[in-house]
């Protein structure tokens, strides 16, 4: 197993337009990290890197403390996961899972065994002599995890692996992975778009933003201690409410920060009280979920989404007071950073 | 689709009866007797004979422009493809400066009227002492049928998802492995489609042959064809029973691949 590092990696497309800007980061050994950012966001590009099938700008990539900058993917002994799961059509899944052995000179016998080994642990056994097109959609994913597992590669490399699964077989799947990543103890960097599925894969979590790492910090400090407001935003859902320092009413009983250009508060740490507090609205909208309820709040500051209690009863209509525990408000400067 | 109606049912016949028939013509009038052809022809042929097709293959000796053109059109497309298919790929995958340019450069050379180059060409085989000659025939075949077929080759490998490629190099395969091991197989009926277009080009092609053979121990089939005619008469049995003879490897070869022809001449047109 392996750790990665990038060194200040800048990626230019022909375009013009740079992709990624001054990258840094590490990956150690048997972790697993998630890149995370909306589309566009260069966490793909990133991944390409790693992988070798798309060159830096500048910047360098070590793996296992060696440049491998100018490696060539077929050489970095590193296993990819496609979102399109890019199965071989033509070949049946032992031979897709042969593959990569094949190509490592890897002897007949033994591709045999670590063949069956790797479908027996995936539930493949009874597939192995289809082609990809008589396979479902989540059949197909584990055959793609399966080629990527055989040949214990130093590293693995996930794009959106889970994208193309319905929403039923994307949970259980991820659990799967974090229960392959505890047993093969191996490094793996996870690129997604959804800041939900990068919670629960990531042991550490980047988040990207216009080819710039906003924050890496783990799961809970990135949802508690978010760097920005883009991360306070992207992470969490819904996404925290962003209130300028003076629309809040005196009443509340808060110490701002002189600096701050903006007031943060979670919509879970959101109450709704009968007592005057940080905030007077009417409500807007009520959504129940059945756990909780989704209050939309239209207050001077503009809209306060809060998520409360079901069993508290509020309409459309209604005048409320939002208030907060002091100790659950972020204050972020004029640039948008975590004061 | 629809069933067709009754009009649409009308206009189909009539549409292929008068593209049928001058082929069944051909094919008729090739087991008429000449006195019949040029008497009181029929529609059904009421006694058929081969004497057409015996005096082709004894007096007229056309096994030798069929293996002329077997020769010249086989080794055409082998070397079509051989050489079209990784310049291709190159086109359609590799990033190297000048790509553009080279593709359009390519095709640039086939939009040239053949009678344009003809003399030129002819004066450089002439300098090379390739007149009457099978490469004689084979190069200028190549110059024009190879930039079709690399551009044909192209579109399908484009069409290619990437990511194959992309995960066959993860798994530790070269760029060349990959493209044999991956491409290949799965650009078949691409290639299939370029090697037939490669055949049928070099098998009714005219001009050059025409040109650049002098005698009828290199010649092909349609120069054979086209010069049974004697001074004073055509006779039109023998010529029609070659056309039916030359006709057939085509016949045999559209009809068999028929279904990857379609396929590959719609590749990328829509999305299967």
């Amino acid at each position: 197993m392996a750790t990665i590092r990038l060194e200040g990696i800048d990626k230019v497309f022909g375009s013009g337009q740079p992709a990624l800007r001054r990258i840094d980061l590490d990956v150690a050994d048997g972790e697993r990290l998630a890149l995370v950012g909306p589309s566009g966001s260069g966490k793909s590009t990133l991944l390409r890197i790693i992988a070798g099938l798309e060159q830096p700008t500048r910047g360098r990539v070590l793996i296992d403390g060696q440049d491998a900058t100018d490696v060539p993917a077929e050489r970095r002994d590193l296993a990819m996961v496609f979102q399109s799961y890019a199965l071989y059509p033509h070949k049946s899944v032992r031979d897709n899972l042969a593959f990569g052995l094949r190509m490592r000179g890897v002897g007949a016998a033994e591709i045999r065994s670590q063949v069956d080994t790797t479908a027996a642990s995936l539930g493949l056994t009874a597939l192995l002599d289809r082609r990809p097109a008589q396979l479902s959609g989540g059949q197909r994913q584990r055959v793609a995890l399966g080629r990527a597992i055989v040949r214990a590669p130093r590293a693995f490399l996930f794009d959106e692996p889970l994208s193309n699964l319905d929403p039923r077989l994307r949970g259980d799947t991820r659990a799967e992975l974090i229960e392959l990543h505890s047993r093969l103890r191996a490094t793996m960097v996870y690129v997604t778009h959804d800041q939900e599925e990068a919670m629960t894969l990531g042991q550490r979590i980047a988040v990207l933003r216009d080819g710039r790492i906003e924050q890496v910090d783990g799961p809970a400090r990135l949802y508690n201690q978010p760097a920005t407001t883009f991360v306070a935003q992207f992470i969490g859902s819904p996404p925290m409410n962003l209130i300028a320092p003076d629309r809040l009413t005196a009443s509340g009983g808060v110490d701002v920060p002189s600096s701050a250009a903006l007031v943060g508060l979670r919509p879970h740490d959101v109450r709704l009280l009968p007592q005057p507090a940080l905030l007077r609205g009417r409500v807007q909208l009520v959504e129940p979920l059945g756990a909780t309820q989704i209050v939309h709040v239209r207050t001077d500051g503009g809209r306060v989404i809060g998520v409360t209690n079901p069993d508290l009863q509020v309409r459309p209509g209604d005048d409320v007071n939002i208030g907060a525990d002091a100790s659950r408000l972020h204050f972020f400067d004029s640039a948008g950073r975590r004061i | 689709m629809t069933r067709p109606g009754r009009w649409t049912t009308v206009v189909i016949v009539l549409l292929l009866a008068a593209w049928a028939f001058p082929l069944y013509w051909m094919l008729v009038s090739s087991i008429t007797p000449d006195e019949r052809l040029f008497g009181d022809p029929t529609l059904v042929p009421t006694r058929p004979v081969l004497d057409h097709y015996r005096a082709l293959f004894t007096e007229r000796r056309f096994w030798v422009p069929i293996v002329n053109s077997l020769v010249v059109a086989g080794t055409t497309t082998m070397l079509a493809v051989l050489i079209g298919a990784p310049a291709a790929y190159a086109i359609a995958r590799l990033r190297f400066r000048g790509r553009h340019l080279i593709a359009a450069a390519i095709l640039s050379v086939s939009v040239f009227p053949q009678i344009a180059i003809l003399s030129p060409l002819f004066l450089i085989l002439r300098a090379a002492h390739l007149i009457d000659t099978y490469p004689g025939l084979v190069l200028p075949y190549l110059t024009f049928s190879m930039p079709l077929a690399i551009w044909l080759m192209a579109a399908f490998f484009r069409q290619l998802p990437r990511d194959l490629e992309e995960a066959a190099l993860m798994d530790g395969a070269s760029r060349a492995r990959a493209a044999i091991e991956i491409m290949l197989p799965l650009s078949a009926p691409g290639i299939a489609t370029s090697a037939i277009l490669t055949f049928l080009y070099a098998w009714n092609e005219f001009l050059f042959a025409l040109s650049f053979t002098l005698g009828p121990d290199r010649q092909t089939v349609p120069v054979a064809i086209a010069l049974f005619r004697g001074q004073y008469q055509v006779p039109w049995g023998q010529v029609l029973a070659a056309a039916v003879v030359a006709s057939l490897p085509v016949a045999v070869i559209v009809l068999a691949f028929q279904r990857r022809i379609v396929s590959g001449l719609t590749a990328g047109a829509v999305k299967g």
